[in-house]
């Protein structure tokens, strides 16, 4: 693998860490699977990229893209709290809406940012090479964010959340508006899966309404092959494996698509993805009886 | 203090499986009496409680915990006053949580709950004096995960933590029966305990006539949704468990077929 491949990988996956952390907030959390995602990803895109376009300045056009996906977040929370759709469901349609509104939003298919400025044009501006910017900076984002998402989770809203999705009978007893968590958690998860997207439309230089195909299931491969490489006893080390999950699967799929025997090609991405989502599936259960102490059954 | 008056639930009212679980239930408990209840399968008596505790709605009917009518409230609202320990060791805790994450949810309860830090070093030294009040040695397992502890060990813990802040009424629904006899006797004894030392106002629920009678100041039974007998003071003294069976079969017209109830 080249140099810049590598970059390259390194620096996608840094931004699907975030889409990792999101993941990690409503599947383990909250304990709710969420497919929003799929639509807030091109949402933070959309958003960032147009109003980019627009003249705006990239850091409030980012920060605008992550309220867009709070906002999208919190009306799947609200259609199963509220309105007590299942929360698989209503994540759907939350998702199946989005499509449509990220093509109002950019008014065609796809929106370029060919010379408009960044979040990464400051490292412009610092004379670093391209190829460094973007991992560079997307590596300070993740690790604020991960320091972001470690003092929440150990605050008392945090652990209030934590406890909603772990046990809400008895956080209910002890006070808690479950609902009102539910809420605040989807909406930290999809406005995080939004910053992704306005990160991805602003390093790859356009949005696209195809870019949230599957995202979810790349998120999910992260957040499960980092709990199969780090025993997520603590929050710590729960928020590294998904940094961690998230970049070697970006390094296993440049991996295979560069190695020559194998005759991969671009268009068998897909393919590459599932298989190592049933593989970071099936990981745990094949480590747990590899690694079982010997003598027990 | 509590008060019911004329509460009546109905669950899957107007269907084929329509269930009238409290047909017109009036209770006034003193602030710091200890209400013991007992009734056969289905009696009401878990229905009574979530009602108060606000899981449930009524139908009709009227809860005053303090002086505020909480008919209407959410349990998440209700909280601040009502504390609950149930059955179930696996409900009252969240086993992926540690025993000091445990402890500092239950010491937030009724309070806002902020972006402080959740757990304050000031607490931990607290939290390991009251975890060793209990016995059990737990207090130096406040960092392991609440899942590992025994159904007593947790129930235990339930207890402290539902008895942590000061409290209009502790609703215990056979807070000891799904533990074996020598854990169901300690947590009891514990229960016992805590209720005398912080003067609290219980309703506790038990398939035991013996233990309806050893614990508490008065006992009531409930029957098809209503409350059919009501004993406390010098009539509730000199009761025993035969006389219970007696004032059963005159007051509900028929003979007691739950052998549950005469165990323990
Ligand atoms: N959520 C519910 N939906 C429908 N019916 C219910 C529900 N909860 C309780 N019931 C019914 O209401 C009646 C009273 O139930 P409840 O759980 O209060 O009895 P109980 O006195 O606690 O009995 P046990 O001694 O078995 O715990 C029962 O017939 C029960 O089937
Ligand atoms: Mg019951």
């Amino acid at each position: 693998m080249s140099q810049i491949a590598f970059l390259g990988a390194i620096e996608v996956g840094l931004v699907f860490a975030l889409v990792a952390f999101g993941v990690f907030l409503s599947f383990r959390i909250l304990d709710f699977p969420d497919l929003t995602v799929d639509g807030s990803f091109p949402l933070g895109g959309a958003v960032c990229a147009t109003l980019i376009t627009f003249g705006w300045n990239p850091w409030l056009a980012t920060l605008a893209a992550i309220t867009a996906g709070a906002m999208a977040g919190g009306v799947t929370a609200w259609l199963n709290v509220r309105l007590k759709i299942l929360h698989l469901l209503a994540s759907i349609l939350t998702m199946m809406a989005l499509y449509s509104i990220n093509l109002r939003i950019m008014g065609k298919p796809n929106v370029a940012l060919l010379g408009e400025p960044t979040v990464l044009s400051v490292f412009d501006t610092l004379g670093v090479k391209y190829y460094y910017a973007a991992p560079i900076g997307f590596a300070v984002v993740v690790i604020a964010v991960a320091g972001f998402l470690l003092f929440f989770l150990k605050s008392e809203l945090g652990l209030a959340m934590r406890a909603a999705g772990a046990n809400p009978h008895m956080a209910k007893a002890q006070g808690i508006n479950t609902g009102f968590m539910i809420m605040v958690g989807m909406a930290l998860s999809n406005g995080l899966v939004a910053l992704a997207g306005a990160l991805f439309a602003q390093s790859t230089g356009n949005a696209d309404i195809t870019m949230g195909v599957g995202v979810i299931l790349v998120g999910l491969a992260s957040v499960i092959g980092g709990e199969a490489l780090l025993t997520p006893r603590t929050i710590l080390l729960a928020l590294l494996g998904c940094i961690l999950g998230s970049i070697l699967y970006r390094l296993a799929v440049a991996t295979a698509l560069n190695t020559d025997f194998l005759g991969l090609q671009a268009q068998d991405l897909n393919l590459i993805t599932a298989a190592l989502v049933a593989m970071a599936i099936v990981l745990p259960t094949a480590k747990r009886a590899v690694f079982k102490p010997a003598g027990r059954p | 203090m509590i008060q019911v008056s004329d509460l009546h639930v109905c669950f899957g009212r107007g269907t084929p499986l329509e269930v009238y679980a409290l047909r017109g239930v009036d209770l006034t408990i003193p602030q710091g009496q200890f209400v013991t209840v007992i009734g056969s399968n289905g009696a009401g008596k878990s229905t009574l409680l979530n009602a108060i505790a606000g899981e449930i709605q009524p139908e009709s009917g009227k809860i005053v915990i303090g002086h505020q009518d909480v008919t209407q409230a959410p349990t998440h609202k209700r909280a601040k006053n009502v504390a609950r320990v149930f059955q179930d060791p696996k409900r009252g805790t969240c086993e992926t949580l540690t025993l000091e994450e445990n402890l500092a949810l239950a010491l937030a309860r009724g309070k806002r709950r902020g972006l402080r830090p959740a757990i304050k070093s000031v607490d931990n030294k607290r939290f390991k004096e009251l975890v060793a009040r209990l016995g059990l040695g737990l207090e130096d397992r406040l960092g392991d995960q609440i899942g590992l502890l025994s159904g007593g060990q947790r129930q235990a813990m339930s207890l402290l933590m539902a008895t942590l802040q000061p409290i209009e009424i502790l609703l215990l629904d056979e807070h000891t029966a799904a533990l074996d006899p020598k854990t169901a006797a300690f947590v009891l004894e514990l229960t016992a305990e805590i209720v005398e030392r912080e003067k609290l106002t219980v309703l506790m629920v038990t398939h035991s006539m013996q233990q309806a009678l050893d614990y508490g100041d008065r006992t009531l039974m409930l029957h098809e949704g209503k409350i059919i007998f009501d004993i406390e003071g010098e009539q509730r003294q000199s009761t025993t468990i035969p006389d219970l069976l007696k004032l059963f079969e005159t007051k509900s017209g028929q003979g007691l077929a739950d052998d549950s109830l005469l165990l323990g």
